[in-house]
């Protein structure tokens, strides 16, 4: 199989994508295989993000075109396929007292790509619900998103509701958002600060110490 | 005008003209920030519009700052016209967010990519009978108007309108309208009031009511950012040509609104074509075009944009060179000050320099130091003090102390 879909996913070229990608269930490719190409073309969609040569826009569009090539396999996948051993387990919400999510999904999104699970804990997040996640998932890192300013003490309060349980050593925490900037790293206690979605890949790959590139 | 006014002024004007001021303006951009410091709720600042002018009116005599920023800001309409209007594309303190919680935009694809044909043909239709029922969920009784193009059969098409009229689903949403009015007329008045109050008292408003950028107004409003970045790819022509329709909204709400209230600076946030959230060759087909003819028109009908490039937009900062030299005032959020001077230093002035951030993290002398840095980066000319974003949180001593220093500094 060649790099006709790759090329075509990273080309942004949903059409052509979406064409390729029946036509290679109607030659009995198996489902696997395709989802492999789409986790590669991803990823290079992905380095090209890190190299500013993409931009958010793209993200969206090739995650779409993703999200369109698993709805036309869906059918021929079984409860055995499966697209490999998940790099980590990452626990994300939207701390309390805001609701935006448009950072969070696209961040969560990357993150799946790039074969983290990851468990998604919505918007408005008390610090309770942070807490018990970590005793009931087990994740290895926590991600926090806040777009307000408000966030910051959100974020401060939340870690150390982590830290109180007993549970801040269990976990690498990152945080992100629209206003979040370095200094909000050792207000609120985390580990580290994505400005973009690649970012947050950057540093789960970095943190579960794999090559990034991986 | 009064003396403190005039001087206030002439140091603005003298600034956004390229001119060595008598010192650096300084622009508190307040937002919830009154509600903090004059002690009342947020729910207070949507619902009780007397105390939120007596919040801001306290805040603005107290730190007496060169610009401050409109009230509505924040509030986008009194929580009353919004409980009426069963509003779905925001949330609000006291109204479907808790007490003390700051407003938020649910964005969302309220009009879907399929009906761009529909808007491109008779935008207001769409918009009353389709949009507008989308985001207002009181005003659901639009969807049961027929097409307004009926209106054209003249006194043949009033038993067809009469008769949709007659629905109670419509008479219900027509009523809705009439009492949401009350509402945003006596907020509208309350504040035009305190305008004039502070005018008099010598204090200079830095604009009043935004004015969106035609890009902005699809992604923020219409098709949602998600929406609209695939429309980038899939329907590009759709989405220019949706511009096209919705540039003359822009241009006629500024000349308008500065028509209505006698201010001539124009503010115009920038959301969806900084960097990052669309790439260069984007930024020139869909952006930039209507960027810079929106500021230049606004320029020809002797206004003062005031563009805020929010997120950065050192990618883009060449473009900017081609605006029209000492006539606007550029807000900037993250894009460094050092090339803002370098690139833009002969162009426009900046308005910039404090982190939201520091204001609440920071410390006294974190705060002056970043201040000292601003101010010496721009030598005292064409740079306005300001902080990266609307300031919502904030300790009142770094707030104090970040316009002493800017004060002090600016004056050596």
């Amino acid at each position: 199989m060649g790099r006709e879909l790759i090329d075509a996913i990273v080309a942004m070229d949903d059409k052509k994508a979406l064409q390729i990608t029946q036509d290679l269930l109607d030659q009995g490719v198996a489902p696997n295989k395709i989802l492999t190409d789409c986790q590669t073309a991803m990823e290079e969609v992905g380095s090209k993000f890190e190299k500013c040569e993409y931009f958010l826009p793209e993200l969206i569009m090739s995650g779409e075109i993703l999200k369109q090539i698993t709805e036309i396999i869906k059918p021929e996948l079984d409860s055995t396929t499966g697209n490999g051993k998940k790099k980590g387990k990452i626990v994300f919400g939207t701390v309390f007292g805001d609701i935006h999510d448009i950072g969070k999904d696209i961040v969560i999104f990357m993150l799946e790509s790039n074969n983290f699970e990851v468990v998604d804990l919505g918007v408005d997040v008390p610090i309770e619900k942070f807490v018990e996640s970590i005793k009931t998932e087990d994740p290895d890192i926590l991600g926090m998103s806040g777009f307000l300013t408000k966030t910051f003490d959100a974020m401060k309060d939340t870690i150390s509701g982590i830290s109180e349980a007993g549970l801040r050593n269990n976990v690498k925490i990152m945080i992100g958002g629209g206003t979040v900037t370095e200094d909000i790293v050792d207000y609120a206690g985390a580990d580290a600060f994505g400005e973009t979605a690649m970012d947050a890949v950057t540093l789960a790959k970095a943190w579960m110490g794999g090559n990034k590139n991986e | 005008m009064n003396e403190k006014y005039e001087q206030k002024r002439k140091r603005i004007d003298d600034t956004i003209a390229l001119k060595k001021p008598d010192q650096v303006p300084i622009f508190l951009p307040q937002s919830y920030l009154p509600a903090r410091t004059e002690g009342i709720t947020l729910k207070e600042a949507h619902y009780d519009v007397d105390a939120w002018v007596r919040a801001n009116k306290n805040f603005v005599l107290k730190y007496d700052p060169d610009m401050y920023f409109f009230i509505e800001a924040p509030i986008n309409g009194a929580g009353q016209v919004h409980d009426i209007l069963g509003t779905l594309a925001m949330k609000w303190p006291g109204g479907t967010l808790p007490d003390d919680v700051p407003f938020q935009f649910v964005e969302g694809e309220y009009m879907l990519q399929g009906e761009y044909d529909h808007f491109l043909d008779d935008p207001s239709d769409f918009l009353l009978r389709v949009f507008t029922p989308r985001v207002f969920k009181n005003l659901e009784g639009f969807s049961k108007l027929p097409p307004l193009k009926n209106l054209a059969l003249g006194c043949y098409g009033t038993p067809v309108y009469g008769m949709a009229m007659a629905a109670p689903e419509v008479v219900e949403s027509i009523e809705r309208l009439m009492e949401m009015s009350k509402h945003a007329l006596n907020f509208t008045v309350k504040s035009g009031q305190l305008y004039a109050e502070l005018a008099a008292e010598g204090h200079i408003c830095a604009a009043n009511a935004p004015v969106l950028h035609p890009f902005d107004i699809i992604s923020d409003m219409l098709r949602g950012m998600r929406g609209t970045m695939l429309d980038m790819f899939q329907v590009p022509d759709k989405l220019i040509s949706a511009m096209e329709k919705l540039y003359p909204l822009s241009l006629g709400g500024a000349i308008g609104a500065a028509q209505a209230t006698g201010n001539n600076q124009i503010f115009i946030p920038l959301h969806r074509g900084a960097d990052g959230f669309m790439s260069p060759k984007q930024f020139e087909q869909f952006y930039w075009p209507y960027l810079k003819k929106l500021i230049e028109d606004l320029v020809n009908a002797n206004l003062v944009p005031m563009p805020f490039f929010e997120g950065t937009y050192e990618q883009r900062i060449d473009y900017l060179q081609d605006l029209p030299a000492g006539k606007c005032i550029g807000w900037f959020d993250r894009s460094d000050l050092n090339l803002l001077k370098e690139k833009l230093g002969d162009i426009m002035c900046v308005a910039a320099g404090m982190p939201a951030s520091l204001l609440q993290t920071g410390t006294v002398e974190s705060v002056r130091k970043q201040t000292k840095e601003a101010v010496n980066t721009f030598e005292g000319k064409g740079f306005i003090m300001t902080s990266s974003t609307v300031i919502d949180e904030a300790k009142p001593e770094l707030l104090q102390a970040w316009i002493d220093a800017t004060r002090e500094f600016s004056s050596q």
